[in-house]
């Protein structure tokens, strides 16, 4: 025993990431299921560091995962003890009940989480936050320069820039954006809609309450931003507008916190633009003090049919899996961790200036994914100038509502 | 053959269609007429990294009280079949009877997902599947006619669109009609309007994908067809040739009767196919100008909160679709039968 | 044919000549411009600047100081382990091809024999079942295998690609088999065989060649799917093609197309040799067994 932890000490010493295990006497079966990207890798490959005789850990991290998590934690017992989520993925979750709360697991077990990273609802812990994301604005320093303005702290202050930087030919669509319809169009609507001070349903029921003058003005800045963008737009999800930004086609865009550092870092573009590639904060719209942006976190939950044996091993292996001895030099600037001992890279500096700036997280509400799938159909009929913006929020509603009455949201 | 024998013979193949198939098709339509149990939704406190807020939440305990009751959720008949995201009969009363003129009523139409979606999904399928046909069967002749060794070769590289998975087959493509792409900069060249963009394009968005479907499923009829040509009846050729039929007499005459048969195999699995048209509209991003059956099922079940009822009944509606479609075909392999 | 071919005018064959060099150029020309492509890095393959960047590399030359590089080749196959996934893809592919035609043939060639109005109804039901689409299967399957432990396994994926290839096959085979004189069989039963030995003895023996055709679309059915294997595999099992998919990146993380990019072309290599080998069969196969509507 002695000789199989000295040799277990020494590789773990030898491999390139060290990861400080101490799980303690625990037994049983951990099965991860999350998505796919290094920093979720890193979280498994700390739970894994747990593994013993007696405890087996195993993950399944697909781009898929959503289509499978639910069916994978509805069995008894469940092939999946934990689900790894986001913010808006949880919901699916809840809604049929499949994770369990965590409260006596982190009194028994996790008293030294930090308070801030437990996800509370109506009282129970659901969830364990480890990461945060959130899109702001990325830009191009010497653009800006160029046309001597400010990076933009506003929409309006964007579009003036855009209008400059197109008027002195230095490019022809300098505005990029994720409007690919679908998701992606739905989200950027939700940001924008957040920043216009809207709320997307009559308080305190699933009635949705869309078709609004913010909802109004809010497909007209959409509109209006689009006017500046590739005329592809309504194809570009994040990739292909990273792709442009890092081609030296556009110098402002609302970006996903979590590309940043593959925009900015020497690969895929000329020296002259990823050396001038910048973050910025959050920005407001309509002289409203909401930015027009959401926060994300993602994090880890235990399944409830899990034995409570697996469910013990499982919270404490992802307790290791999130703890800061998964954090090196290689981990740390793979994501925003929400992990004591990180140590923010200038290319995290814009999540950090969202949180600071008051957003708002995501919508967690049980028919938000459905409102979601509403406006990634509906709106791209609006920005093709095919119909009035009350029209394609009226579409939006009549799809959102026929929808939540199958789910049994509304009679 | 005997009744018993037959049994025998088909028990694997029906056992796995049974078991993979009929019963998913079962709970499938057993699912489309029936929607969720009401679900009890209550004001709770959420908290998080970014602080807290009231939020609504189901309440657990009631909802699964109701759930208990009815396992399989609320009845709901034709409800889900009916609704707007299906049939919409409500919505086209009610544009039939605020229409202006055929136009309008037209446009009233597509503006609702299922006629949307059947808009493009009829265009497609009746526009490739002809294609598919002719362009399978000239490739087929003019590969027939080639020198015996470069056939190999060109069979490879012709079957290569049908080979090349389309998930990174579309993803060059895409850059290539891209309006900086190769084939992009190549039609704004023709078309001397530098900025004519293919995705931006609704119009020019269905033609792409018609013309990615052609180009990915000519390979399919073309080694039908190529191999049909090998069995052609040298001696009824040579007879028409002694006859003096011209070239165009021979395959008029010849050997488009000899292909027809396979003809109507073609047809059938291509009218299914691009019935179920899914792929393309997928890996070129062409969401927001065409849609397609299949598409609506993955939009409802790739959501963060899956709608199994509404794609169940989608599913049924294609099933519904293609049976029409087939009706002539199914006929006539009826006369086939009856006839043997 | 040699004759055919000398009868042909000057005209006649510059026509073919054309049709067969357009074709040529549109069938195989992204596979080629891929093929080259792979050897670059992602910022020239998808060039937002100038599609030229693509055959030039300039990106190409400054990140890796070479005019080409094998970087997406030694990602995909050394640090992502493709080889793991193509191991499992031809064990997919060898049983979904071996089981379906199993199945296929024994079913195919009861329906072709049998004179009975049920045997019409099996196959018109057959081509319903195919009418359904795939992602609705897919979907239904999952809480199944995951109460009863089988999702994730290959075995799982294979039977659920047989099944959902059974109605291609069984068409396919069913006029195949109508092709094959009834007197054959008929008249090894006269000879004291049973239906199954007759089928064994005279049958097998010259149906090869529709068998063939059939395991290739069988074949390209398992080496292709997306929607079944994408979502019952697990990690460790998966199959070349939801491995490419897993280098797409996600929206909010960029991932690695190059490595797809690589994978594709050298998932595209092996089939080459098959096509080469087998295309004498597959044309053989189908000329015997033409196939009735």
């Amino acid at each position: 025993m002695l000789l199989r932890k000295m040799t277990l000490a020494v590789s773990l010493a030898l491999s390139a990431n060290v990861v400080f295990a101490n799980c303690g006497d625990i037994a049983g079966k951990v099965s991860i299921v999350g998505n796919e990207f290094p920093a979720i890798h890193t979280v498994a490959k700390g739970a894994a560091a747990c593994a013993t005789d007696k405890l087996t850990v195993t993950s399944n991290l697909t781009a898929d995962h959503q289509k499978i998590n639910l069916a994978g934690l509805q069995g008894d017992p469940a092939e999946y003890t934990t689900a790894i989520i986001a913010n808006s993925s949880i919901i699916a979750l809840m809604n049929d009940d499949v994770i369990r709360p965590l409260d006596d697991l982190i009194a028994a077990h996790g008293a030294d989480i930090p308070k801030s990273n437990l996800i509370t609802i109506d009282g129970k812990v659901m969830a364990v936050a480890f990461m945060a994301n959130a899109q702001h604005l990325a830009y191009r320093k010497d653009v800006l320069a160029e046309i001597g303005v400010e990076p933009p702290k506003t929409y309006e202050e964007l579009l003036a820039a855009a209008e400059m930087i197109r008027e002195k030919g230095i490019m022809e669509n300098p505005v990029g954006g994720a409007y690919k319809s679908g998701w992606n169009l739905a989200q950027e609507f939700v940001n924008m809609y957040i920043g216009h001070g809207g709320e997307f349903y009559k308080p305190g029921t699933a009635e949705v309450a869309i078709n609004n003058p913010q909802g109004v003005a809010t497909l007209e800045m959409m509109k209006a931003l689009t006017e500046y963008m590739n005329p592809d737009y309504l194809t570009h999800d994040s990739n292909a507008t990273g792709a442009e930004m890092e081609a030296g086609n556009t110098a402002l865009m609302n970006m996903w916190g979590s590309r940043i550092g593959a925009l900015m870092d020497d690969e895929g573009a000329e020296e002259a633009v990823y050396s001038n590639i910048v973050v910025g904060g959050p920005m407001t719209v309509g002289g409203g003090t909401t930015p027009a942006t959401t926060l994300w976190w993602d994090g880890w939950t235990v399944a409830k049919n899990a034995s409570d044996e697996d469910a013990v091993a499982t919270f404490v292996a992802m307790k290791n899996g999130t703890s800061p001895g998964i954090l090196n030099d290689e981990t740390m600037g793979e994501a925003v961790w929400m992990i004591e001992g990180y140590t923010p890279a200038p290319v995290n500096d814009g999540v950090f200036a969202s949180i600071k700036a008051g957003s708002k997280p995501y919508p967690m509400l049980p028919f938000q994914g459905l409102l979601h799938t509403a406006l990634g159909d509906n709106l791209s009929d609006f920005l093709q100038g095919k119909e009035s913006a009350e029209q394609a929020l009226a579409d939006t509603e009549a799809a959102y509502t026929t929808a939540a009455k199958e789910k049994g949201f509304l009679n | 053959m005997k009744h018993k024998t037959f049994f025998w013979f088909v028990l694997p193949s029906s056992l796995a269609m049974l078991l993979f198939i009929f019963f998913p098709i079962l709970s499938v339509l057993i699912q489309s007429v029936h929607v969720d149990t009401e679900q009890v939704i209550k004001e709770v406190k959420n908290c998080g990294p970014f602080g807290c807020e009231t939020i609504t939440s189901i309440d657990q305990e009631a909802t699964q009280a109701l759930e208990r009751e009815n396992p399989l959720g609320r009845f709901a008949g034709l409800t889900t079949y009916l609704d707007r995201r299906h049939l919409a009969v409500d919505e086209v009363h009610a544009a039939w009877g605020s229409t202006t003129g055929v136009g309008d009523f037209f446009n009233q139409l597509v503006n609702l997902p299922f006629y949307k979606a059947m808009s493009f999904t009829l265009a497609y399928t009746f526009i490739v599947t002809p294609l598919v046909i002719i362009f399978g069967f000239i490739i087929a002749v003019a590969v027939n006619g080639a020198v015996k060794w470069v056939r190999g070769p060109l069979i490879f590289f012709s079957l290569l669109p049908m080979l090349v998975t389309p998930l990174v087959g579309a993803l060059t493509l895409f850059w290539m009609v891209d309006a900086r792409g190769i084939v992009g900069n190549a039609l704004q060249y023709l078309a001397s309007d530098p900025n004519l963009s293919v995705k931006a394009s609704t119009p020019l968005t269905w033609v792409m994908l018609m013309v990615y479907g052609v180009w990915h499923s000519a390979p399919f009829a073309f080694i039908v067809y190529y191999a049909g040509l090998q069995s052609v009846n040298k001696d009824t050729l040579e007879s028409a040739m002694i006859d003096g039929a011209s070239r165009w007499e021979q395959i008029r005459y010849v050997i488009i009767p000899h292909l027809l048969p396979l003809t109507t195999f073609i047809a059938l699995m291509q009218l299914m196919d691009n019935f179920r048209v899914f792929e393309p509209i997928v890996s070129f991003s062409a969401e927001a100008h065409a849609t397609s059956l299949s598409w609506a099922i993955y939009n409802d079940l790739g959501g963060e909160t899956r709608q199994l009822s509404s794609a169940a009944a989608t599913s049924v509606l294609t099933i519904l679709g293609i049976s029409i479609l087939l009706l002539p075909v199914l006929v006539r392999t009826w006369r086939d039968f009856t006839h043997k | 044919m040699a004759a055919k071919t000398q009868r042909r005018s000057h005209a006649l064959n510059l026509l073919l000549i054309v049709v067969l060099v357009v074709w040529m150029i549109l069938a195989a020309f992204p596979f080629i411009w891929t093929l080259w492509g792979s050897f670059k890095v992602e910022g020239d393959f998808f060039s937002k600047a100038d599609w030229a960047n693509a055959l030039a590399g300039p990106l190409t030359l400054k990140e890796t100081g070479g005019s080409f590089t094998g970087a997406g080749y030694h990602g995909a196959w050394i640090k992502e382990a493709f080889g793991l996934a193509a191991m499992n893809t031809v064990i997919v592919c060898l049983f979904v091809v071996t089981i379906s035609l199993t199945f296929g043939t024994l079913g195919g060639y009861a329906l072709s024999r049998s004179t009975y109005r049920y045997a019409y109804w099996f196959l018109i039901i057959a081509l319903i079942f195919r009418a359904m689409p795939p992602i609705t299967l897919v979907s239904g399957y999952l809480p199944v295998f995951f109460n009863w432990n089988l999702w994730g396994h290959l075995p799982t994926a294979i039977v659920v690609l047989v099944a959902i290839n059974q109605p291609f096959t069984l068409w396919m085979l069913h006029s195949f088999f109508k092709n094959i004189p009834k007197d054959l069989d008929e008249s090894a039963m006269v000879d004291g065989c049973n239906r199954f030995q007759a089928f064994r003895h005279v049958i097998v023996p010259v149906m090869w060649p529709g068998v063939i055709t059939t395991g290739l679309f069988s074949f390209l059915l398992a080496y292709n799917d997306f929607a079944v294997t994408t979502m019952i595999l697990s990690k460790e099992n998966q199959t070349m093609v939801p491995k490419i998919s897993s280098f797409l990146g996600t929206t909010q993380t960029k991932g690695n197309v190059m490595f797809a990019v690589a994978a594709v072309v050298s998932a595209t290599a092996p089939l080459f040799v098959m096509v080469l080998f087998f295309q004498r069969q597959i044309v053989s196969g189908l000329t015997a067994g033409a196939v009735k509507g």
